[in-house]
């Protein structure tokens, strides 16, 4: 597979044999849009029982795969979905003798209301459902890959494999540490509900940062297959779309949306032609996927709407840097760029979220509005802070301004200590390659 | 739902002379301790007496093992436990930031599992 296949590889069908393509196609569909937010709604029913859920969840959806063929694709399949698994799961707790007091409390705690949006689907409570879920996956008493896992596997629905491959980690490891994650969840009693008040603005900041962390590990993974890696990138926006969605009136969801958006519009241009990582400067911004692009900035718009009614304070580290992102996407002619603008986002961005890799970025941004002999200044006063030792894009940063000013020999040497500290393939024939310029 | 609030801390050398007889318990603990039945969540709790004064018991192939001290040989040792009651987790680590030992050393906060009533002697 390459990486100009769509994003989002049909999940579904690999499961499927001998069934028509039309509802192989319905059934994919359902999967992908409803399997988070049934699974959601299950899980409440359930009084947060995660397996009894996906168990359920599972069955029905072996059942579609005999039925939808013969019968027809319902017209709800969300709605369908729901009412078949509750309706399974509450004949598996029928069944089993030892849960018989269970089933009494269910039933004496499923009202009117409930069943009705049970069977619905599709309206609000299928929403909040989905936000309980989010929460409950990014609770800060898991451990994040923890976290990682438990979002990709029920929200996403990706099977475990798949998530095994995307991390490289054993399935069985994989495996284990979700079951524990859900009897942690069960045991610890980790409420299956959105946070409230002030608790709010740092769990949201967690959710995020999970989604975040899944785009990342897709778009800059330094191993792994290309399609898993896609389908990571695929799934965070999914996530992150949702969730600016459910929670339009914060500001930070619609800036990571837009982030996400405008990284992956980039993707195409990113690689070159010998695999190696093309900069800014160097990609063929035709390849830059303009929907995409379009999708990016009216996010990031929202955002700043949202922020302007909160407050000013309110514009956070990912709608910042969807900002700078944005500065990159408008610009057609990459000389064109309004390096200072970015330089002072870079500064904002500085403020709220500091970090020696934001002060290397905005020394790069100096360097290109103001040449790269201010650049340098700043870098040298990073190099004697220490903090960033070890980390190859301060000597990369240092060769690319030294090649600048024509001082090929000082570059060369800079590149060779950045080669010794990357380990990303990519990177390194990046560097490689300009090593062998700045000798030629 | 029933937490143990575990509060581990370095022990000072007062800890560690303490005779054993009741501790005089500092305005903070107090506070917080009144906090606790105030709102209504407190099921217990107790201050543990110094690890060296503690023995831990195993049984390996049938055969008791004591060993003299706590069972890891940490700085932060377990100081004393509270016993909440709370609708979820989220109260209980609400609750256990609240406690003076938060500041400093830290709480470990365990759900209960509820044991039957053990049977009468009979």
């Amino acid at each position: 597979m390459t990486e100009s296949e769509p994003a989002t590889q049909p999940r579904a069908t690999r499961r499927i044999n001998g069934s028509t393509a039309e509802s192989n196609a319905a059934i994919e569909r359902a999967y992908r849009d409803a399997y988070g937010g049934v699974l959601a709604t299950l899980i409440r029913f359930l009084g947060g029982d995660f397996d009894a859920a996906e168990e359920a969840l599972a069955d029905v959806f072996a059942t579609a795969l005999e039925t939808w063929p013969r019968d027809g694709v319902p017209a709800k399949p969300a709605a369908w979905l729901t009412t078949a698994a509750r309706n399974r799961a509450l004949d598996r707790i029928r069944r089993d003798r030892r849960q018989a007091e269970k089933l009494v409390l269910l039933e004496q705690e499923m009202t009117g209301t409930e069943v009705a949006t049970m069977q619905l689907g599709t309206d609000g409570g299928l929403e909040d459902d989905r936000l309980r879920l989010i929460f409950t996956c990014c609770h800060p008493a898991l451990q994040l890959d923890t976290r990682v896992a438990l979002t990709l596997r029920t929200l996403g629905g990706l099977t475990t494999p798949e998530i095994a491959r995307a991390f490289l980690v054993p399935e069985a490891t994989l495996a284990q540490r979700l079951v524990r994650a859900k009897r942690k969840i069960r045991q610890a009693a980790i409420p299956y509900r959105v946070p409230l008040g002030e608790e709010l603005p740092e769990r949201i900041e967690g959710v995020l940062a999970v989604l975040y962390l899944v785009f990342n590990e897709g778009y800059l993974a330094s191993a792994g297959e290309a399609a898993v890696r896609h389908e990571l990138c695929a799934e965070a926006i999914r996530l992150a779309s949702l969730l600016a969605d459910l929670m339009p009136d914060r500001p930070e969801t619609h800036g990571l949306l837009a982030l996400l958006l405008l990284q992956d519009s980039r993707r195409e241009a990113r690689v070159a032609a010998d695999g190696s990582i093309a900069l800014l400067d160097e990609q063929d911004r035709t390849r830059w996927d303009g929907a995409e692009i379009a999708r990016g900035l009216e996010a990031m718009d929202r955002g700043f709407a949202a922020a302007a009614r909160l407050s000013h304070a309110s514009v956070g580290r990912y709608l910042l840097q969807a900002a700078i992102a944005a500065e990159h996407a408008r610009t057609i002619d990459g000389r064109a760029t309004d390096w200072r603008a970015i330089a002072t986002l870079y500064e904002a961005l500085a403020r709220i979220d500091p970090s020696p890799i934001v002060e290397l970025n905005r020394a790069v941004a100096i360097a290109q509005a103001e040449g790269p002999g201010a650049g340098l200044a700043l870098l040298d006063q990073l190099a004697a802070g220490g903090e960033l030792a070890g980390y190859h894009l301060l000597p990369a940063a240092r060769a690319d301004f030294l090649r600048r000013l024509g001082l090929f020999t000082e570059a060369a040497a800079e590149y060779e200590r950045a080669l010794g500290l990357s380990d990303n393939d990519a990177e390194r024939r990046f560097l490689q390659r300009r090593l062998a310029e700045t000798r030629s | 739902m029933r937490y143990m609030l575990l509060i581990y801390g370095e022990e000072t050398q007062q800890d560690d002379a303490a005779t054993g007889d009741a501790p005089e318990i500092s305005p903070p603990w107090m506070e917080y301790t009144n906090w606790l039945a105030r709102e209504g969540i407190l099921r217990g709790g107790d201050k543990l007496a110094a690890s060296p004064s503690a023995t831990t018991v195993r049984v390996r192939d049938g055969n008791r093992l004591i060993t003299d001290g706590p069972y890891t040989e940490t700085k932060e040792v377990l100081g004393g436990y509270y016993m909440i009651e709370c609708e979820d987790l989220d109260k209980a680590l609400e609750a256990a930031a609240r406690c003076p030992a938060a500041f400093g050393g830290s709480i470990e906060v365990r759900p209960i599992i509820p044991m039957p009533a053990p049977a009468p002697a009979g």
